[in-house]
């Protein structure tokens, strides 16, 4: 019930951004911006009564998990909304959460017992800062298409429907960038406390299962998107690009892997 | 008085060559088209507007036909077009459409360049010059101070005047799309020409920090550093000066290209690829073209510069036209305010006041006291008869025969002594809405 409402404010926020987007009206963005805090505000009810609905921690079905990752991604957006000003990234940034819902909505919301080798302190603390490092990674794919999008238009000087919408090359740069510093030590923190926990499960701190490879190559793609750019200046459409593949890699980790590549994380079905 | 007394007569550039228009310019005598106009007969009221592309009286007459060929007689008074090309040239434009086109000029839609912001102050002047010298009454103070707030609402709720239809703030307009804040940036100059200078002008004006000119004769160089306070380099030096600054403006005079692709590619490596917007606006072209296909790095030539202000306008014609639904809104409005300024409902206002005063009065002293029924019937009448006799004169005043001209500041003296219309205090030149019923 909370969730279908909670779907349904982030759907009428996302078509109020995108009514934004084309008419450009002042009025009609900040009626987005309200639907949008209305909407993180009942995900976050959602959630505490999915916890006591399940008396632990909503993060392990794959429902929860994606719904979870929506909400990090309303929250990280709008407390960012409160620092930086970036024109019409909420048009953008509402669109993938609506995405990212619609997955959600589509998977069973059926909640399961979860086995005692999971049974945990970690769970919470290992998945929602890994998810939460989803958000705010993200957030600069968000970053990185609006980049390209307008670095497109600036090359090829042809201006459409971006150019003007869109706003200045710098202010993408350093908003990929502010998501990343954010986002990476997030997903540092998320690898760690999970080998803790591994270590609790399963008695050893890291045994390559395949979730925790593509953790790790997730975490070397945003490593070198940071270290490159302060050694040799990948800055711009690299960084632009680096921060969408490294996206790529965490839908990867999040969905690829336990569907694809079975190991020890996935979901309980 | 209707709205058919007001009238706009005038050439502007679609109407008349220039050759025709520069005879009409009234600039020897500034005093000259005000003394004249305002012994043109049955010409109550006007406002004279002289601009290099237009000269128009609005004006306000109930002779028409013969205060038009006075006018017509004066603009032309000047020159050397025949009397019967006169209407070639000019336009007349009559009641609604009179205030249709003024508030189309006002708002730069009947602009050589649409959305161009000048015409408005220039509009503005010659109110101010007009209404100094008492040529203005009633109807086109009203009217102008409507347009004024026309045009602001027009800028306000369309992007007409949005985007850059020159090519120097073209590239003001994409180094903000590049950059974002101009304010720390550096701007190199190579070649020490006017367009270079003109650009930087502009460049500076956002706020840019610092300019470097690289000229092969480092006279002229220095000579153009000095105006914004830069420093001045040899051409020789281009290569590591490239390194350190964030936007450049080549106008060189060179035969052939000054910069190649593979001198920038070594370049934007010391540079840690931090941005870099070039601006070739030398013919022929200082730079080689496929330097735009390096990463981060933003060329545009000439060419592409006036692309942009092709473009830029098609796009401000497309706002024009939600700019001239506004201007058929507000006509309608201004049409209502006429019609609110007639005889008959100025008189029924007048007495509704009274009444409704009486009548609260009335009340409150029938209220608290005691009174029969015969005592409160004769108060009552004494109450109408004291109203009808204190507005008798009034109303006499207002509908004894008059002239035309006298007929509108009647009317509005008498709605300003009773306050009949608080809101249409036309002095204050406030953007308000007209009242269409009558406010006590």
């Amino acid at each position: 019930m909370l969730f279908s409402l909670t779907f349904a404010l982030y759907f009428v926020a996302t078509g109020t951004y995108i009514t934004f987007f084309v008419t450009q009206k002042k009025k009609i963005r900040s009626s987005a911006r309200s639907i949008l805090l209305v909407a993180g505000v009942l995900h976050t009810a959602t959630f505490i009564s999915r916890y006591i609905a399940a008396g632990h921690t909503p993060l392990t079905t794959h429902h929860d998990t994606i719904s979870f990752f929506a909400w990090s991604m309303t929250w990280a957006f709008l407390s960012f909304r409160w620092r930086y000003e970036v024109k019409n990234f909420g048009t953008f940034v509402s669109l993938l959460i609506l995405i990212l819902m619609i997955i959600g909505a589509m998977s069973s919301t059926h909640i399961v017992e979860l086995p005692p080798a999971l049974q945990s302190a970690w769970l919470p603390v290992h998945a929602s800062i890994a998810i939460l490092a989803y958000g705010f990674l993200a957030m600069a794919f968000c970053g990185g298409l609006m980049y390209l999008l307008q670095e497109r238009e600036l090359k090829k000087k042809r201006f459409g429907l971006f150019y003007t919408r869109l706003p200045s090359l710098d202010s993408l740069d350093n908003l990929i960038q502010h998501c990343v510093a954010i986002g990476f030590p997030l997903l540092t923190m998320g690898i760690i406390t999970g080998s803790f926990w591994a270590k609790q499960a399963w008695g050893s701190y890291w045994h390559w299962d395949p979730k925790e490879t593509w953790s790790l190559i997730t975490w070397f793609l945003y490593a070198a998107l940071l270290h490159q750019r302060f050694v040799s200046g990948w800055r711009g459409r690299r960084g632009a690009i680096l921060a969408i593949i490294g996206f790529a890699a965490v839908l990867f980790t999040l969905w690829g892997v336990p569907f694809l590549l079975p190991g020890e994380h996935s979901y309980v079905r | 008085m209707s709205v058919d007394s007001i009238l706009v007569l005038g050439v502007n550039h679609k109407t008349a060559p220039v050759e025709v228009r520069e005879q009409l310019a009234f600039t020897s005598d500034p005093e000259a088209p005000f003394k004249n106009l305002k012994e043109v007969p049955g010409c109550s009221e006007f406002c004279f507007l002289s601009t290099c592309n237009r000269v128009e009286v609005i004006f306000s007459s109930n002779t028409q036909d013969e205060t038009i060929r006075h006018i017509k007689k004066f603009l032309f008074a000047g020159s050397d077009v025949n009397e019967s090309d006169i209407d070639k040239f000019t336009y007349l434009h009559r009641g609604k459409e009179a205030v249709t086109h003024l508030y189309r000029v006002a708002s730069s839609l009947d602009s050589m360049v649409v959305g161009e912001p000048q015409i408005l102050g220039q509009l503005k002047d010659a109110y101010r010059e007009s209404s100094n010298r008492q040529c203005t009454g009633v109807i086109l103070n009203r009217l102008l101070h409507r347009a004024f707030s026309v045009a602001k609402r027009i800028r306000t709720e369309t992007n007409i005047g949005g985007n850059a239809v020159s090519i120097s703030y073209a590239a003001v307009e994409l180094a903000r799309k590049i950059f974002g804040d101009l304010k720390e940036k550096k701007v190199l100059l190579v070649g020490a020409g006017e367009m270079a200078e003109l650009a930087a002008e502009h460049l500076v004006n956002q706020g840019i920090s610092e300019v470097i000119v690289a000229n092969r004769t480092l006279e002229r160089a220095v000579k153009l550093a000095k105006r914004f306070n830069g420093t001045a380099v040899g051409l020789e030096e281009l290569h590591a000066q490239m390194e350190l600054v964030d936007i450049m403006v080549s106008s060189t005079g060179a035969s052939g290209l000054i910069l190649h692709q593979k001198d920038v590619k070594p370049i934007m490596r010391r540079r840690k690829n931090r941005p870099l917007f070039l601006i070739d606006i030398a013919v022929p072209r200082d730079l080689d073209p496929k330097i735009n296909d390096l990463d981060n790095i933003y060329l545009y030539d000439i060419d592409d510069l006036s692309h942009v202000v092709e473009s830029n306008k098609s796009e401000r014609e497309q706002e024009a036209r939600q700019a001239e639904r506004i201007v058929a809104e507000e006509t309608l409005k201004f049409l209502q305010w006429i019609e609110d300024m007639q005889l008959t409902p100025t008189i029924t206002a007048l007495r509704r006041k009274a009444d409704f005063i009486a009548q609260a009065e009335l009340v409150k002293t029938l209220g608290s006291f005691d009174f029969s029924a015969k005592e409160r019937k004769s108060i009552e009448k004494m109450t109408e008869a004291i109203i009808n006799k204190l507005l008798h004169d009034p109303i006499l005043f207002l509908k004894k025969n008059h002239n035309p001209e006298d007929k509108s500041n009647k009317l509005d003296v008498t709605r300003k002594i009773f306050g009949l219309n608080q809101d249409l205090n036309e002095n204050q030149g406030k953007d308000q809405q007209e009242p269409l019923d009558i406010r006590f």
